[in-house]
């Protein structure tokens, strides 16, 4: 008879890493529908492309870290930051866009920095910030929303649109993002910020197309789409409740702030939060257990950091939409956060360090 | 502001943050009767199955034993004594795999039941009229070291001199699986209540609390059945959350308050006892029956009977899974405590000891082995699950990077080791066994650091001491010179020619003396070497030398050699030949000495003693055919010798004070020698012996402050190693008290 | 005016140069800190392989440039601390002697001759014993040197393995022997 020699415990109760993982991508998929319902096929394009590069760096780089490949790659990690990029991105952005984002994701950000757990930043948003910033024409290039939309886009159009950056019909992308109103259309937030820079106040700005119902056509649904992830997450435990709170609570009370003392300049609490990104980094992306805080209290420090420079660049920044940035910025912050939050030890009075 | 006692009695409960919930699978087993186990063939009684230091074995092998009779002797307070479980025979006081993670082999008496049960004479005390040291005394002799699993020894905690405000009687078995303090409360609540009123004697508490999980319905209302409205008792359901039964978790959850690192419950005025404590305080009390059994939970899948089952203490494990319908899997794992902190056993001979309350024997389907360990990613889950409120990966981090600093500024020392960190890691990292590891080599470097301080002290006070020495022998010397020219001026005209043809002299003859003690140093070696060999060799069939010892190894090494050269001359010629001549050879060379014997018996003696070395070289040298050399080898030992022994007085005595180390060292040998001889030598060789023995008389000239108190000089071997013994157990005694 | 700002300056000089003179020695260091941390980090083993009669020698010599890498009973870690200490680069250790076992010495008594030259050898009097009387080592005090083994006229001395017990015991699971038992 042979035995078998373990240390204790000898009884795991909990979702494993890559059960984790793949729990925020099936909590993704109600939002991703949203999204490739309302802003076309092309976000289906994307995740695909952006699934394939995703593993095939991180094999790569597996490959020359002489690390073992498959199980790394089924911790789903890569999944995740491949999903977030994607969904980030416009729609019919070009190909190389999500490739060469994907790429440096999971290449400079996550695995030289000693893989997954390591990473000092959030993949998907640093990989943002990069496209912004090297090729901000192609990241902005938003379609308006389906119902919008002047000329209807098949999924076949989709794939021409992301490779060719023309539908099948040989539409320019320039063309597609006209709106029914022959404008080219941008994002409510960025819609809002040009026309409160050309002197309109915010209630004109509302009265356009766009902003049907005041928080802007589809985004509403599709932060409800993200919300309701957030929340199958939050039941699941995958994700703690503190950071999505903290997140949005101080994002709404900033903006409450800011909106009671001038409405016709600031954005409403309700616009801040159902509009851009705010559901998705809130539940999606500000939690990414690997670079937030890692102590109860610093996980709302750290949440209200984002909320609170988000409402900050959101109103006096130059981009239109901030949760990349916050959510870095953030990063950066957390060793010091966590240096100065740590829990107080079981019969110990103050934390030494302090 | 109500005080501590008043929130207690109103029922009031705090919480201790983390903590998770395991599937407890107590439910079935909680409702069986406890069974008892027939006795088995062999129990394996560890010395040792508290904290602190084993008692002194007091049995011997083939021993009869009575039940309850002590097998090991306490004498100070660290340690408890362990007793026969039954009456039976010793079998042997051996080494034998130990209940504990390592299963590194410790002490261990077989005891071989005779099934008769018969029991020593017992002494029940009534103990309102005793008082607290008898008591105290009386459970230290009967063995109690706390069984919630620690094993700490009763006594000790409860010789307190700080007021008890608050006594805590911990019924909460929050590891999954175990039933066994359960299954005691409800079978045994009144002697454990007895138990209680005891330590209320000792203690004198303002208040006594019971805590049992709220998930034990049936031993909760035992318990309040048993108490029968004694105040101030309170027997309180707590929350099932693991692990609410750690002692410093569960002072949290009762009262709200916390021990300070690194201090005691008493410090904070509560003490805590296990039910199983208390109810091995009325055993011992009430009726002498010192801590013999103890219930055990038996579970697991993997059996047919799951149970509880009153095992003797020294049970192999073995026996208990096969009384429970054990039927294992391949490979089975066995592990001895509970699924959170229990180990894994490597055998199944490991016994039941005074603090195992669980034997666990699972499916692969039912605990399954832990997966492959994947990178943290710093989900927290760890933390949160912390009832310690430590930073589990932070921690991690520091014991990949063996950083002490770090792991000392972030508490490492406060993890209590419950697992709830690794039960909840979504990575499966082995967070404890991490901790574990870095616990263990700081220990080790503490440990380290200390002994390089003491060594350093000890070298100082060495270097010291030489030097003192030194100065002193310079003094002396001074002095002897002085005398001695005093002298010589005095009687010889020419001191100079004196002088010089003394140290003339004196370089002839330490050459040779310095020769003859290397050459008998190679030849010890060699003979070292021979021993060895003969060792792992059969014993040589016929010796009919002077010398059996000499004959041995001669016999030894024509063996070697007839096998190395596997020649085929019949070698019993030769080893007769060979066999005769070491004996000779011995015989001329000690009447040579004692014929060069001269005014200066030392030098007489060390002359015998080289001469006698020689010969023994010689005899082994002609042994292995290394005839031809012998004769040149042996001629600078006898001139040296004969030199030495014609030497003036004078200069014997100078080269004496200049160099007493070698005089004694060649005394040594001499004398060491003579002590073998005379064993086996007939008496006309006995005048080597006698002189070296003289030689003994003179011990100030050994220059040796190293002497062990020597009580017994007819053995002052066996002394002097009683005393070192003496001497570093007084130090780890010491030690031991100190932590 | 140049020579009230000479004589200004002159007094300045002057008065921090009393103050500096009173610091250095009101506050002076009493002996080098940096050979006593350097002699903490030592093993004190005192076992003379890096050349040097004891550790607190070469804790000197280090201050003084030494190599940090001659200490074959600290190891790896010691070259490692000394390195952090000192500011230095870790050198790997002159001999193989990495990662050794903890040993210490023993003396097989029945060969012991009592001739005390361990004695004289130990560097920390851990070897108790007579002139002419078997001698033994106090196992706690040995600090494993090896000084002992080569003086030994009957080579009676063994540097053997410190034994492991529960206490010391490192957690090492895979170290655990499995006994395997036929099922009955």
């Amino acid at each position: 008879m042979s035995f078998r020699i373990a240390s204790s415990p000898h009884q795991h109760n909990q979702k494993t890493t890559s059960q984790l993982m793949l729990w925020v991508v099936i909590a993704a998929l109600p939002a991703i529908a949203v999204q490739s319902y309302l802003f076309g096929y092309g976000v289906l394009v994307q995740l695909l492309l952006a699934i394939v590069t995703a593993w095939a760096s991180e094999a790569l780089v597996l490959m020359l870290r002489d690390k073992t490949i498959l199980p790394r790659l089924k911790d789903h990690s890569a999944l995740v930051t491949a999903v977030l990029l994607a969904v980030s991105i416009p729609a019919y952005a070009p190909w190389w866009l999500v490739v060469i984002g994907t790429a440096f994701a999971i290449i400079m950000v996550k695995q030289l920095y000693g893989g997954l757990g390591f990473n000092l930043f959030n993949p998907a948003m640093a990989a943002y910030v990069l496209l912004l910033i090297a090729f901000p024409v192609q990241m902005t290039q938003w379609l308006p929303p389906a119902a919008l939309q002047q000329h209807a886009l098949g999924p076949l159009d989709a794939v021409c649109a992301v490779f060719n950056q023309a539908s099948c019909q040989g539409l320019s992308l320039e063309q597609l993002r006209q709106g029914v109103d022959g404008m080219t259309m941008a994002t409510p937030l960025d819609t809002a910020r040009t026309d409160l820079m050309m002197g309109l106040t915010l209630p004109e700005s509302y009265q356009k197309p766009l902003f049907q119902g005041g928080v802007g056509v589809g985004w509403f649904w599709l932060n409800l789409a993200w919300l309701a992830g957030g929340l199958l997450l939050l039941q699941q435990r995958v994700i703690q409740w503190r950071i999505p709170v903290s997140v949005l609570g101080s994002l709404a009370l900033c903006s409450l702030i800011a909106w009671s003392v001038n409405p016709d300049t600031n954005f409403s609490p309700l616009f801040q939060l159902f509009s851009g990104a705010t559901m998705l980094a809130a539940f999606f992306i500000a939690t990414d257990p690997v670079s937030a805080s890692t102590t109860a209290r610093g996980r709302i420090y750290y949440g209200v950091l984002i909320g609170v420079l988000v409402f900050v660049i959101r109103s006096f920044g130059g981009y239109p939409d901030a949760f990349a940035f916050a959510v870095l910025l953030a990063n950066m912050a957390v060793p010091l956060i966590d240096y100065y939050t740590r829990p107080r030890t079981y019969g110990h009075k103050v934390v030494k360090g302090r | 502001m109500q005080s501590l006692l008043e929130q207690v009695a109103a029922g009031l409960l705090w919480r201790f943050p983390g903590g998770v919930h395991p599937p407890t699978r107590k439910a079935e087993l909680s409702k069986k009767p406890i069974a008892s186990l027939p006795l088995p063939d062999k129990l394996y009684i560890p010395l040792r199955q508290h904290i602190g230091v084993a008692g002194h074995c007091l049995v011997h092998k083939g021993d009869h034993v009575m039940k309850g009779q002590p097998l090991t002797l306490a004498d100070n307070s660290m340690s408890v004594p362990v007793h026969a479980p039954t009456s039976g025979l010793i079998l042997a006081v051996t080494e034998h795999t130990s209940p504990h993670p390592s299963a590194l082999p410790e002490p261990c008496i077989v005891l071989e039941p005779d099934g008769l049960d018969e029991w020593r004479e017992r002494e029940p005390m009534h103990y309102p009229r005793c008082s607290t040291e008898q008591l105290l005394e009386r459970i230290q002799q009967s063995g109690i070291a706390g069984m919630g699993g620690a094993g700490f020894p009763t006594h000790l905690k409860s010789a307190v001199q700080q007021h008890v405000e608050l006594l805590i009687i911990n019924g909460v078995e929050c590891e999954p699986y175990i039933s066994a303090d359960d299954a005691l409360m409800q079978e045994q609540a009144d002697t454990i209540v007895q138990g209680i009123e005891i330590l209320c004697h000792i203690l004198e508490p303002k208040a006594v609390l019971i805590a049992i999980e709220d998930d034990k319905p049936a031993a909760i209302s035992a318990m309040q059945n048993a108490c029968d409205g004694r105040q101030p008792w309170y027997v309180r359901p707590v929350p099932t959350k693991y692990p609410s039964g750690g002692e410093k978790q569960l002072i949290q959850l009762l009262t709200g308050r916390e021990v300070p690192a690194g201090r005691r419950p008493i410090d904070i005025g509560m003490m805590m006892f296990n039910v199983g404590t208390s109810f091995a305080v009325a055993q011992a009390v009430l009726h002498d029956i010192p801590l013999l059994s103890r219930i055990v939970t038996v579970a697991g899948d993997t059996l047919q009977h799951p149970q509880n089952v009153l095992a003797p203490i020294g049970t192999p494990v073995s026996d208990l899974l096969h009384f429970c319908g054990f039927q294992p899997e391949r490979p089975q794992r066995v592990i001895m405590g509970g699924p959170m902190m229990g180990f894994t056993l490597p055998d199944l001979s490991v016994p039941i000891i005074k603090t195992t309350n669980c034997i666990l024997a699972p499916t692969q389907q039912e605990l399954p082995a832990a997966g492959e360990e994947m990178d943290c990613i710093r989900c927290t889950a760890c933390a949160e699950a912390c009832p310690a409120s430590l930073l589990p990966q932070q921690l991690l981090w520091f014991s990949k990077a063996k950083d002490t600093e770090k792991l000392d500024e972030y508490n490492l020392f406060d993890c209590i080791e419950c697992g709830a960190c690794a039960y909840v890691c979504p990575s499966e990292i082995p967070l404890v066994q991490y901790y574990r590891v870095a616990k263990a080599e700081i220990r080790e470097q503490q440990r380290e650091a200390l002994k390089a301080e003491q060594a350093k002290a000890r070298f100082e006070a060495r270097q010291a001491r030489l030097e003192a020495e030194k100065l002193e022998r310079q003094r002396r010397n001074e002095q002897l010179a002085a005398e001695r020219a005093a002298k010589q001026s005095a009687s010889a005209p020419d001191a100079v020619a004196a002088a010089l043809a003394r140290v003339k002299s004196q370089q002839q003859q330490t050459p040779g003396d310095l020769e003859a003690i290397k050459a008998e140093r190679e030849r010890k070696k060699q003979q070292a070497r021979e021993r060895q060999a003969e060792k792992t060799e059969a014993p040589a069939d016929s010796v009919s030398a002077t010398d059996p010892r000499q004959a041995a190894i001669t016999a030894a090494l024509a063996r070697a050699k007839a096998k190395k050269q596997a020649a085929a001359t019949s070698d019993s010629e030769r080893v007769q030949s060979q066999q005769t001549e070491p004996g000779q050879t011995a015989t001329e060379s000690v009447e040579t000495a004692a014929a060069n014997e001269a005014s200066d018996p030392r030098k007489a003696a060390i002359a015998a003693a080289l001469a006698r070395a020689k010969a023994k070289k010689q005899a082994a040298a002609s042994a292995s055919d290394n005839g031809q050399t012998e004769q040149e080898q042996a001629k600078p030992a006898h001139t040296g010798a004969a030199q030495a022994a014609a030497e003036p007085a004078q200069t014997a005595a100078a080269s004496e004070a200049s160099d007493p180390r070698k005089a004694a060292i060649a005394a040594a040998i001499a004398r060491a020698k003579a002590k073998k001889q005379t064993e086996a030598r007939p008496a006309p060789e006995k005048a080597g012996p006698e002189e070296a023995k003289s030689d003994q008389t003179d011990p100030a000239s050994a220059p040796d402050e190293h002497i062990a108190p020597t009580e017994q000089p007819s053995d002052p071997r066996k002394a002097a190693i009683a005393a070192a013994v003496a001497r570093a157990k007084a130090r780890k005694r010491k030690e031991t008290e100190l932590k | 005016m140049m020579t009230t700002a000479l004589a200004v300056l002159g007094v300045l000089a002057l008065l921090f140069g009393a103050i500096l003179g009173y610091a250095a020695i009101r506050f002076r260091v009493e002996s080098d800190p940096l050979i006593e941390q350097i002699d903490d980090i030592l093993p004190q083993t005192q076992c003379g392989q890096c050349g040097y009669p004891g550790c607190r020698p070469y804790a000197e010599a280090i201050a003084n440039g030494d190599d940090i890498n001659k200490c074959p009973p600290g190891g790896e870690a010691t070259v490692r601390k000394l390195a952090d200490l000192m500011g230095v680069e870790p050198k790997p250790l002159h001999e193989e002697a990495q990662n050794a076992v903890k040993k210490v010495a023993f003396i097989r008594e029945d060969e012991c001759i009592g001739c005390t030259k361990c004695i004289q050898a130990c560097p920390v009097d851990a070897i108790v014993g007579a002139t002419r009387q078997m001698h033994t080592v106090i196992v706690d005090e040995c600090t494993g040197c090896d000084l002992c083994v080569e003086p030994c006229p009957v080579d009676c001395i063994d540097m053997i393995p410190l034994i492991e017990t529960a206490e010391r015991w490192k957690w090492d699971l895979q170290a655990i022997p499995v006994r395997m038992v036929e099922a009955d």
